[in-house]
């Protein structure tokens, strides 16, 4: 099997006064063609970085390093700024998440989204602006045409983000990064733009990763997901297998925080994770979750476990045995 | 309302405009911001009131609050008129919790003179006291007691807006009107917070006013729902009733477009047809007709009227 993108322990480190701070660590996962891992965990968890890494626009003073990292079989470590720069908005793009403010306020909508076209394809500007309007009118937006000589302050944050999707289509890419591509937005818009991202996908055969920390949107849009907490991706497996049977004991508490229509009574408390996340300036000792870990033994507090693969798709970072992990579960919902 | 309970916090036919300039000559024109709301709250009661952004439950909050007055209607708290009230007295009985605990905490003052400085505006007690009260309290909202000195950069997003909620607390009001409480907080937080506003509410009695746009925090915690659109209530009724049988069609698309964390039943289509409308040019009649599945030909002609029942409240030509 060919991935399409192939990362393997992915470590960002950032140098702050205090020390180094190890933003990614020991990352590992693939996305195939046409299908969409989620990147899920709270702020600070790493997951915009892993973003950035794969894109090489991380901040000048971090450092990156892995093992593999490649795509379609380019390995993106050799690549020099230009040849990436080639890739980048070409066959691979990125959603940033705040549509107030990456788009360039002093350009027109046209201008900014014919610009990837005409960078990385030798046309003609008509032939550009065509695309740009049959773009438009497919994320929904109406009398396109007349869009294009609009600056973005005239235009809403929905309207804008879809934009931002468009912009990011131009150059039909084989991957589409995500990140919290909706948080700004309205219940309703949210849903208008998964619905058509996920339309486009099935179009046009792309992979997205898509980064978030909405379970919701998770569990609806994501084929298979990735759970990061503390730099490090703590359990993997398809959305159905993790929603149903979670195993590491910080998705079960993740999972135990929401309110499920249906599930959890009117009222009730829910369920929390107690304590704060370790800080990720300097040497850490044991699994970064242990110290809020319900479940923590001796092992916890001196060796960081590995991931444990389960099956091609699900594994998991954690001592102890997925039964004994599935039975404490269970224990706990009843 | 029912029986001999008497709403602690009304709302008579709420208006407020802003006046909002076109362009150097074209002068200006009103913003209808809230437009005749009526709603009444009851003791205990957590009223959640959910729309899409710009639809006006800011300025309500605001207007609860006596930081705008309203153009026009009556706003009574335990039957009596806000308009008249001084801002002491009314500071009494109704406080805020705000979206952002980054912004709405003084970064130059100590947790403890945060929280206590309700209590030295309003000369309650003296110094002795204060200090008790504030410990009490940090006890209440599950603080530990040294962050009286500490500062709120040095608190994490979950404790400041636990700091937050003992401020708006400390002076025992009946009414806290919480916008957004949880909107920028992490998820393992915002349950955290979510409990601990469950758990004051059965301790101390508290009526709560809502305001969120994550629906599945608002059918948590809320006992009532009341549904705007473009400044006014279309719907209003009791929460199990509103989730599982809404009426007014925008009710219904908003439902319908909650991501709710069940694995396997992909993004739902929303039906709501053109994008928001511009609040200074409101549809004439229903002022959702363009964006409505079920439009009927008054519906563009004349404002449906709000109809109340033994469900609820609702404002649509379907149901009048």
């Amino acid at each position: 099997m060919t991935h399409l993108l192939e990362v393997e322990d992915l470590h960002v480190d950032i140098p702050v006064p205090a020390g180094e701070l190890h933003a990614v660590r020991r990352v590992s996962f693939t996305v195939q063609p046409g299908e969409t891992l989620c990147l899920v965990g709270e702020s600070g968890c790493g997951k915009s970085m892993t973003a950035l890494a794969i894109m090489n626009l991380l901040p000048q003073v971090a450092r990156r390093s892995a093992q593999v990292l490649s795509f379609s079989r380019k390995d993106l470590l050799r690549l020099s700024e230009r040849e990436m720069a080639d890739i980048r908005g070409d066959r691979m793009s990125m959603i940033f998440q705040e549509p107030m403010t990456s788009l360039n306020p002093s350009y027109t909508i046209g201008n900014q989204l014919m610009e990837a076209l005409l960078r990385h394809r030798q046309g003609s500007r008509s032939a550009a602006r065509k695309r740009a309007v049959f773009l438009l009118e497919k994320v929904g937006i109406s009398a396109a045409k007349s869009r294009l000589g609009q600056y973005p302050h005239q235009l809403s944050g929905g309207l804008r983000q879809r934009v931002m999707i468009a912009m990011a289509l131009m150059c039909e890419p084989e991957l589409i990064i995500a990140d919290e591509p909706t948080t700004a937005l309205d219940v309703t818009i949210q849903a208008q733009i998964f619905h058509l991202l996920k339309d486009l996908q099935r179009e046009f055969h792309m992979a997205m990763i898509l980064i978030t920390h909405d379970l919701g949107i998770v569990a609806r849009v994501a084929d298979r997901l990735a759970v990061m907490y503390a730099g490090q991706i703590v359990e993997t497996g398809t959305a159905q297998e993790v929603f149903a049977s979670p195993l590491h004991p910080y998705t079960h508490g993740l999972l135990s925080c929401i309110p499920v229509p249906g599930k959890t009574k009117r009222g009730e408390f829910l369920g929390s994770i107690p304590g704060i996340v370790p800080t990720p300036i300097g040497q850490t000792r044991g699994c970064s979750f242990h110290n809020r870990c319900p479940w923590a033994n001796l092992d916890c507090a001196s060796g960081d476990p590995e991931i444990r693969p389960l099956s091609l798709n699900r594994g998991y970072r954690c001592h102890l045995e997925p039964e004994v992990l599935k039975k404490k579960g269970q224990a706990v919902l009843e | 309302m029912t029986g001999t309970l008497r709403p602690v916090l009304e709302l008579v036919d709420v208006q407020r405009t802003f006046q909002v300039s076109r362009g150097m000559w074209k002068g200006k024109k009103n913003l209808y911001a809230v437009n005749g709301v009526s709603l009444g709250v009851n003791k205990g009661d957590v009223l959640g009131l959910v729309g899409e952004s710009v639809c006006g439950k800011t300025t309500l909050a605001r207007m609860l609050l006596g930081l705008l007055p309203p153009t026009r209607g009556q706003i009574l708290i335990d039957g009596r008129a806000l308009a008249g009230e001084d801002r002491r007295t009314l500071s009494r009985k109704i406080q805020p919790i705000f979206q952002d605990p980054y912004s709405s905490l003084n970064p130059r003052k100590r947790v403890g003179s945060i929280i206590s400085l309700p209590l030295r505006v309003h000369k309650v007690g003296n110094r002795s006291r204060w200090h008790q009260e504030v410990e009490e309290m940090l006890d209440l909202v599950g603080l530990p007691r040294r962050v009286y000195h500490s500062y709120p950069g040095q608190l994490s997003g979950g404790q400041r807006q636990r700091v937050a909620v003992a401020r708006a607390l400390i002076m025992h009001p009946e009414v806290v009107i919480c916008d957004e409480p949880t909107s920028s907080l992490d998820v393992s937080v915002q349950a955290q917070i979510l409990n601990l506003l469950i758990s004051l509410r059965k301790e101390l009695g508290l009526t709560y006013l809502l305001i969120s746009h994550n629906l599945a925090v608002v059918e948590h915690l809320a006992t009532r729902v009341a549904v705007m659109y473009l400044g006014r209530i279309v719907e209003e009724a009791e929460t199990d009733r509103l989730f599982q049988r809404p009426r007014h069609p925008y009710t219904r698309a908003l439902l319908e477009s909650v991501l709710t964390p069940e694995p396997g039943l992909g993004v739902p289509a929303v039906h709501l047809g053109a994008g928001f409308p511009n609040p200074l040019d409101p549809p004439a009649g229903c002022t959702f007709h363009p964006r409505c599945l079920s439009v009927k030909p008054e519906c563009s002609e004349k404002a449906p009227p709000s109809r109340k029942d033994e469900e609820g409240m609702v404002a649509c030509h379907l149901y009048s």
